[in-house]
């Protein structure tokens, strides 16, 4: 029983170390390297299912040991667990011993003035009154102890750099609590908005494209609320810079509805949400008309691919061709349209990027596709590319040549149907998001940076003083590294004896370099 | 003024390179330094300061130390004026691309060293690395980072730019400093040991080791502040541009590193256990960790910041 009592106390002591809390940090700062190199799966699922695909022997060993999840593996929540405990079991103590320093008196002077790094004897004595107030005027924190005809003054400052410390290593604990706090209590999700009244969307998971919500969150917790895009404009330099994303709003709240301007970097601010604008593209809208004359639209966002917002897409029409005489349809003759659109056609055709990211001279570029396109199979299908499974398995052919359409032009399919491209309608991404830890974040970084001022500028020293009826001597001791600490103890000394009678020899043990 | 601007930075890093060539002949044949060599003054030490040393010193060696000072003085307000004029042709802060933003950082850079060089007058030698370090810099940002005057792409267009990246260039100029003088520590160190070769040979007209360690310390504690400030600026302006403070792209993971880098200097310096070679040692990582963050982050990974790529 003992033995585990003191194998547990050599570990608590061991792990409070500064040596271990250096490693720790070390390690901190090795372990997240990964995550900058690989792709992380809460920023870029896509990419990190790519690198999947592409790294078959390598992938699945990165897999199994979080390399995609870096920064929720165990092995980095380990690192700065372990760093927190330690850092507790270091900060308690101190925090301790230093909330009994702020009330303590400063301690009584030594013996020797001539032991401390700085010190002086042998000047004209003064009233202690008159030391004291020099004193305090430089804030320093001073007692006075009389004994007998001989009177000592002790007076110690720079409090402040240990408050400061401990203040950034609390700060440090409140970061992780805000953090932990918001990651329980926060949801968020993103969507990509098409303008117009068709496409608005209201606050339920099953709107987003993609979403998460905190571990205490449930579905009906989202506040209601429901936003329709009414207008979306871009401006660009000639080299097709952007300069300017605005988009128009309204949001239905409460029963209330108003109208917002949404810019990148001016966020929404709803009641319990916060809507960021991050991105924008082209929805090009298709009609297309069956063998039996009916019309189907489709509005289909196509993702950019280039800053000139060359894009691409597909556009999918699987209730086509329903014969009205027998109520059938053949599942074998379901339509789809690859695609890429762009703004500008560039003045070199052979180029199939676009010149430019606003509509000057837009065409859509479209190979049909018929066949199955593989909806029934209840695997999950991304919206913006056609099933290369289907593809593959020759389930879904090409059908036709290219068509290259100009807006308002019609196409015609080898079965005698017909593809419209209408025009486009502009798309917005955005990503709603609650995060109830961020005030407790903001406010532990406010007072991280404080606390770590103090502590870089604070500077702890004491200084005493000793009168006799005929003598008076002073001593001076910097705790910790305080190269000015010489001239400060020289100044307090001038200004507490006349200049005349201080002999001057101000002695110093320790080692002064001149630079 | 985009013009004037260009070639304002062609003066600078002439200036700059002259300068170095300047320092390089003072290093070469001027005296030992004087830094450091009279250890122990006052009560007790002998006034071990050898007089006879300062006046074998060759004037011309003077000369060119006076020269390289003033030739920095010259590159630095060209380099100024180069920002200046690229500021007001843009007309927004001169810190929006890459181009930019190095051209930022190497001025505060030599700011900081004309700050040291005023306190510490005899380091002046050491503007022999600090000149060569902002002239290469200076050199990749003008041939191959360069981008015509232009105005911000929209995620920029906010007064957060002028807060987040003016503090992380002032930071990163800083630690630029700091890195020259914890590299010149090693050195010397690496010198009093007895090694000679190469760069250790530097070491010889090197301040004594205990002042580049503590001027290395002292410029670290005022630029780790900074920089901390400058990424809760950037988590700031990232819950409003884009809707969540801290997102582990490419760029603030490496600003974490290198944070917690330097934090662990700062830390391993208050610890007496650790040497003050290690410490050292640790700033050099530090600002290896600054420059993969400036480099590789910007021209190698996609990210969330990748528009401050080129």
């Amino acid at each position: 029983m003992r033995w585990i009592v003191s194998v547990c106390r050599r570990a608590w002591r061991q792990l409070t170390s500064m040596r271990t809390a250096l490693v720790l940090l070390f390690l901190l700062a090795v372990a997240a390297i990964p995550g900058s190199v690989l792709p992380q799966r809460n920023v870029s699922p896509e990419q990190v299912r790519q690198y999947l695909r592409d790294n078959t022997e390598w992938g699945p060993t990165l897999e199994r040991f979080y390399f995609f999840d870096v920064y929720a593996s165990p092995w980095f929540s380990a690192i700065y667990l372990l760093l927190f405990t330690s850092l507790v079991g270091c900060l308690v103590p101190r925090f301790r011993v230093h909330f009994a320093a702020l009330f303590r008196k400063p301690p009584s002077a030594p013996a020797r003035f001539s032991r401390l790094p700085a010190s002086v004897s042998d000047i004209a004595p003064v009233p202690a009154a008159d030391v004291v107030s020099v004193l305090r005027r430089r804030r320093f924190r001073t007692v006075v102890r009389v004994d007998g005809d001989v009177t000592e003054i002790s007076a110690e400052k720079g409090y402040l750099k240990e408050t400061g410390n401990l203040v950034f290593h609390f700060a440090l604990l409140s970061l992780l609590l805000g953090v932990a706090y918001g990651s329980w209590f926060g949801w968020h999700g993103n969507r990509l908005l098409v303008q117009g009244q068709d496409f608005a969307f209201c606050n339920t998971l099953l709107n987003y494209d993609e979403h998460a919500l905190g571990a205490r969150v449930g579905e009906g917790d989202l506040p209601k609320f429901c936003l329709r895009m009414d207008k979306f404009a871009a401006t660009y330099l000639d080299s097709g810079q952007p300069v300017t994303y605005k988009a128009d709003v309204t949001v239905t709240q409460a029963g209330r509805t108003s109208s917002h301007l949404l810019q990148v970097n001016d966020p929404l601010r709803l009641d319990g949400a916060n809507v960021s604008l991050l991105g924008h593209g082209y929805a090009p809208r298709l009609r297309y008309t069956d063998k039996y004359g009916k019309t189907h639209e489709q509005v289909a966002a196509f993702l950019p691919k280039d800053g000139m917002l060359t894009s691409d897409g597909v556009a999918t029409f699987p209730d086509v061709n329903l014969n009205p005489d027998t109520g059938t349809r053949d599942e074998k003759a379901q339509i789809g349209f690859s695609g890429v659109y762009l703004p500008t056609l560039p003045s070199d055709p052979s180029v199939a990027s676009s010149a430019f990211p606003a509509e000057k001279d837009p065409r859509l570029m479209l190979q049909a596709y018929q066949g199955v396109l593989g909806f029934d199979a209840g695997a999950p299908l991304s919206v913006y590319t056609l099933d290369q499974r289907q593809i593959d398995a020759k389930r879904l052919t090409k059908f036709g040549d290219p068509i290259m359409l100009k807006p308002g032009e019609k196409g015609t399919l080898p079965d005698g149907t017909t593809v419209e491209f209408v025009g486009t309608e502009q798309w917005i991404s955005i990503s709603i998001r609650h995060d109830p830890g961020q005030p407790i974040v903001l406010g532990g970084a406010v007072a991280l940076l404080a606390g770590l001022l103090g502590s870089l500028t604070g500077k702890r020293r004491r200084v005493f003083f000793r009168i006799t009826p005929t003598a008076m001597s002073a001593g001076g001791l910097p705790r910790g590294d305080y190269p000015g600490f010489t001239e400060e103890f020289d100044a307090i000394v001038a200004a507490v004896a006349p200049a005349a009678s201080v002999p001057g020899q101000v002695a110093q043990t320790d080692v002064k370099e001149v630079v | 003024m985009g013009g004037l601007s260009n070639q304002l930075l062609v003066v600078t890093i002439f200036s700059y390179v002259l300068a170095m060539m300047a320092y390089a002949v003072e290093y070469a044949f001027g005296p030992r330094s004087l830094v450091g060599q009279r250890v122990l003054v006052g009560a007790g030490g002998p006034a071990s300061s050898d007089i006879s040393d300062i006046s074998d010193s060759s004037v011309g060696a003077r000369r060119a130390g006076v020269a390289a000072v003033g030739l920095t003085v010259l590159g630095y307000l060209a380099h100024l004026g180069a920002l200046v004029a690229r500021g007001i042709a843009a007309d927004r802060a001169p810190w929006g691309n890459m181009y930019e933003f190095v051209m930022t950082a190497t001025l505060v850079g030599v700011s900081a060293w004309l700050i040291v060089l005023a306190k510490w007058r005899n380091l002046r030698h050491l503007g022999l690395f600090v000149t060569l370090v902002a002239s290469i810099l200076l050199s990749i940002a003008g041939m191959t980072l360069y981008v015509p005057v232009g105005p911000l792409v929209p995620a920029l267009q906010s007064y957060w730019l002028v807060i987040h990246v003016g503090a992380a260039a002032t930071a990163s100029g800083t630690f630029l400093v700091g890195f020259v003088a914890a590299a010149m520590h090693l050195i010397r160190l690496g010198h009093d040991q007895g090694k000679r070769n190469f760069p250790y040979s530097l070491g010889e007209r090197l301040p004594q080791a205990g002042v580049l360690e503590r001027v290395t310390f002292r410029v670290h504690a005022f630029a780790f502040p900074i920089w901390t400030f400058g990424v809760i600026g950037g988590a700031i302006w990232a819950e409003a541009a884009w809707g969540r403070y801290w997102n582990w792209d490419p760029k603030e993971t490496w600003s974490f590193i290198a944070w917690v880098v330097y934090a662990c200097y700062l830390h391993a310096r208050s610890t007496p256990s650790v040497s003050r070679r290690i410490t050292s040692w640790i700033a050099v990582v530090g600002w290896a960790t600054m420059l993969v963050n400036l480099f590789g982050v910007n021209l190698v990974a996609s990210g969330l910041h990748s528009y401050a790529g080129v």
